[in-house]
């Protein structure tokens, strides 16, 4: 296919529309009485002289960047869904087989009921607590910075690293950090990541420790751009420390609200680093997410890249439709 | 709407952006080298790259740099540059598909199959054929190298028989002996049951993640008489859901819920199983019968602790799971440099099996950095060409050989079973999740479990 750009004379200034002469006639603009500033014509001279060869050169470096670590894997690995190869023969084109597979894999429908779980825990435990603890915190008075650094510490922590802490705190002996402090109460020891029932749970608490600061600090920004004279205002109106949240915080920040809410979904159905480092999807299968499956499809030891990118692709699907029928439904809130 | 065609974007980018390690490589004809072409070829200058053990001390590393030295000088054409490098399976796919492995590097018995049908590994038959030991390989070793014609592609290096590993101070401390240890299925139940009561630390341990689990399920299954395919022509049957994998599950069962000799860990993989075990926390575990370097080098095992005995066999069929460890050349290495990569692997690997003054010389070099010589393995050629090996190096053994006793004088009198030939390490992930539940949840449905996981593993085996 020929570019339309190639048949365009080096002047630049063809229309898209089949080359009519570009030299725009100034429109006397009715009823201001003041005149329009003559447009130049756009030439390449012009568009350096206005700075769009260093607008290039600045931009060119990410363009590439992005190119060739996102644009391009995206690509490619869309175009893998549809092949069967192992990286080293020649693909082999498969059309809908990687994507039929994946639908008939027993394994997925384990795995969409796990993220689930783990998406709805998580929002239950995980969405409301950085919210609490922001409203709060915004009302201290002293040592504000403090709070702040606290709540953000173990965001700094590397994930690894605290995955890997929080393994040895869920010891299933009773001599175990978590057992050994319930039994000073009386309580366990409980099995933790041990046992099916409670291990989904075991990681949800991980992910809410991990994340929880940086929504803070989020949520503690947007306060500060509420305008006091709201506060003040329902003061005067009567209105107590419940109302005024209710009434003032919450509307101010409900923009912010729904981004943190689909930013968590979107994060929560992408969960890997707790699963694979602490259960390694287990036990029994009970926190194998959608994630960790890709994850098994090409590294698990079978290399099945097809399966692995079809599946990825599909979520990614799912992903890009929930948030735009979420933005849809939320669009007149917003506002 | 602005706000929800970047969110959505995001959110494409964002699921997207994991398949950016699935990048792309390039393709190779797949056709082998022969040596008469090998030979033709032998001035030209090449340059090949290959597998050395990751983190090794400054001393063994310089040990094989001498001997790089001398094999540059034996053959004056190739340039030998070394690349750390360690089999994980993980990463091993992820090195594999971008192309970062060496020319020659080495992985366990359990991949050469798959990596040799699925053709990404160089086909080297032709160039090992005309090796002058190619012939004398142990049947049951070679196997794992060939590719259904017979052809070797990889060169077996090492092999074990699976054992059952003990804790010698455990089992004095729980009045057992550990001159004497189990020889029944029932036995180890018993001595479970005593060490768990009796010291508190955990009697039995198994392995259950990362494909161990199923490993070690067809390990028990292997030597209660089972099989975990049936090879018929090129029909591979998946025989999973059968009495032996039943009573394999149900043995398991009983000791976790019935005699609670099992402790309190069940997702342990083959770094924690042998960290724990290293630790004197486990009484006794199933694994590779050369374990014994690494639980006393990496894991900081007290060698006066360690004892390990072969596993009980029962019924005509039962036989010992075998392993080892394969010398592969890269996919992608020129005919030149497959020739070179073969020379390199008969050089360094092979020499020391076959030839007494390169045995001696390697024996010392590894004595000398304080590291195991002479515990016992499976031989890769015969019986007699092995205990002649042992003999040569008898100054530089430095392993309490008869703490392995138990082990080595009856190993060879099992018969060693090649692991499951199709998909097997597919079939060790399947079957993971099933030990996973029989030892975490008491109700555990064996019958639903192994029926599942049957029509699960046939599935992947017809996929390929």
């Amino acid at each position: 296919m020929v570019h339309p750009a190639t048949s365009v004379p080096p002047s630049g200034t063809a229309l898209p529309d089949g080359g009519t002469p570009a030299t725009v006639t100034p429109m006397p603009t009715v009823g201001t009485g003041t005149p329009t500033p003559r447009r130049r014509p756009r030439t390449p001279a012009s568009w350096v002289r206005n700075g769009g060869l260093s607008t290039l050169v600045i931009a060119l470096p990410l363009v590439l960047v992005f190119g060739l670590f996102s644009w391009y894997p995206i690509v490619r690995a869309v175009v893998m869904s549809f092949q069967h190869t192992n990286l080293v023969q020649p693909a082999e084109w498969v059309g809908l087989d990687n994507f039929t597979y994946v639908l008939a894999d027993p394994m997925l429908a384990t795995a969409i009921t796990n993220t689930l779980y783990f998406a709805v825990l998580a929002l239950i435990f995980g969405y409301p607590i950085p919210l609490v603890a922001a409203v709060l915190m915004s009302e201290v008075r002293r040592a504000k910075g403090m709070y702040s650094a606290l709540a953000y510490l173990p965001v700094v922590v590397p994930p690894v690293v605290a995955v890997l802490l929080w393994k040895t705190f869920y010891d299933a002996s009773e001599s175990g950090l978590f057992n050994t402090i319930l039994g000073w109460v009386g309580l366990g020891p409980y099995p933790w990541l041990q046992d099916p029932s409670t291990a989904m749970p075991s990681l949800v608490l991980v992910a809410t420790w991990s994340a929880a600061g940086g929504t803070v600090i989020i949520y503690l920004a947007a306060l500060t751009g509420v305008a006091p004279e709201l506060y003040d205002a329902a003061e005067v109106d009567g209105a107590g420390v419940w109302r005024k949240i209710w009434h003032v915080t919450l509307p101010q920040l409900r923009g912010i609200l729904f981004i943190t809410f689909i930013l968590q979904i979107i994060g929560t159905a992408q969960v890997f680093t707790e699963p694979y480092l602490l259960t390694g999807g287990g036990p029994a299968s009970s926190t194998t997410t959608i994630l960790l499956m890709i994850y098994n499809y090409a590294f698990g030891g079978r290399g099945d890249y097809g399966a692995a990118t079809a599946l990825s692709i599909m979520l990614a699907v799912v992903l890009a439709i929930l948030s735009a029928v979420y933005f849809k439904l939320t669009a007149k809130w917003s506002d | 709407m602005k706000s929800t065609r970047r969110t959505t974007a995001l959110a494409l980018a964002g699921a997207l952006s994991l398949s950016a390690t699935l990048a792309a490589c390039s393709s190779d004809d797949g056709e082998g080298v022969t040596a008469a072409e090998a030979e033709e070829m032998s001035d030209e200058p090449v340059t090949i790259q290959v597998a050395i053990d990751e983190g090794l001390e400054e001393g063994a590393v310089e040990a094989i740099n001498t001997r790089v030295d001398e094999f540059e000088s034996e053959h004056p054409n190739v340039t030998v540059e070394t690349q750390e490098y360690t089999w994980v399976g993980t990463t091993f796919a992820a090195d594999l598909a971008g192309g970062t492995l060496p020319d020659v590097f080495t992985v366990p018995f359990t991949d050469g199959r798959g990596l040799i049908e699925r053709e990404q590994i160089a086909d080297i038959s032709g160039l090992v054929a005309e090796l002058p030991y190619s012939g004398e390989f142990n049947e049951n070793v070679a196997v794992a190298g060939e590719a259904p014609d017979g052809g070797m592609w990889a060169v077996p290096i090492a092999a074990y028989g699976q054992g059952l590993h003990y804790n010698r101070s455990l089992f004095t401390e729980a009045g057992l002996d550990p001159d004497s240890p189990p020889t029944t299925w029932d036995e180890v139940r018993d001595a479970a049951a005593t060490i768990s009561e009796e010291t508190g630390a955990t009697g039995y341990a198994q392995m259950t993640a990362s494909n161990t689990g199923g490993w070690i399920l067809t390990t028990m299954v292997y030597a209660m008489g089972g099989r975990a395919e049936t090879v018929d022509a090129e029909t591979v049957t998946a025989t999973i859901d059968t009495p032996e994998y039943h009573q394999a599950l149900e043995y398991l069962q009983q000791m976790r819920w019935d005699d609670d000799s099992m402790g309190d860990e069940f997702l342990h993989d083959w770094g924690t199983s042998h960290a724990d075990f290293g630790a004197g926390k486990i009484g006794m575990f199933i694994s590779g019968g050369g374990d014994y370097g690494n639980l006393v080098t990496q894991n900081a095992m007290n060698p006066d602790d360690y004892g390990v005995t072969v596993l009980p066999l029962e019924g005509d069929d039962g036989a010992v799971l075998g392993g080892g460890t394969l010398a592969a050349v890269n996919a992608k290495a020129t005919d030149a440099e497959q020739a070179a990569a073969v020379e390199w692997i008969d050089f360094f690997y092979m020499e020391k099996l076959t030839d007494p003054d390169a045995a001696v010389a390697d024996a010392r070099a590894v004595a000398d950095q304080g590291q195991p010589v002479g515990a016992p393995i499976l031989p890769v050629f015969d019986q007699a060409t092995y205990d002649e090996s042992q003999e040569w190096i008898a100054d530089y053994i430095n392993v309490p050989l008869e703490q392995f006793a138990p082990y080595s004088d009856n190993i060879y009198d099992q018969p060693l079973q090649p692991e499951p030939p199709a998909s097997t390490q597919d079939l060790y992930a399947a079957l993971d999740p099933v030990v996973q539940a029989v030892l975490t949840d008491e109700n555990a449905d064996v019958d639903a479990l192994l029926a599942d996981a049957e029509a699960n593993v046939q599935n992947l085996i017809d996929r390929g």
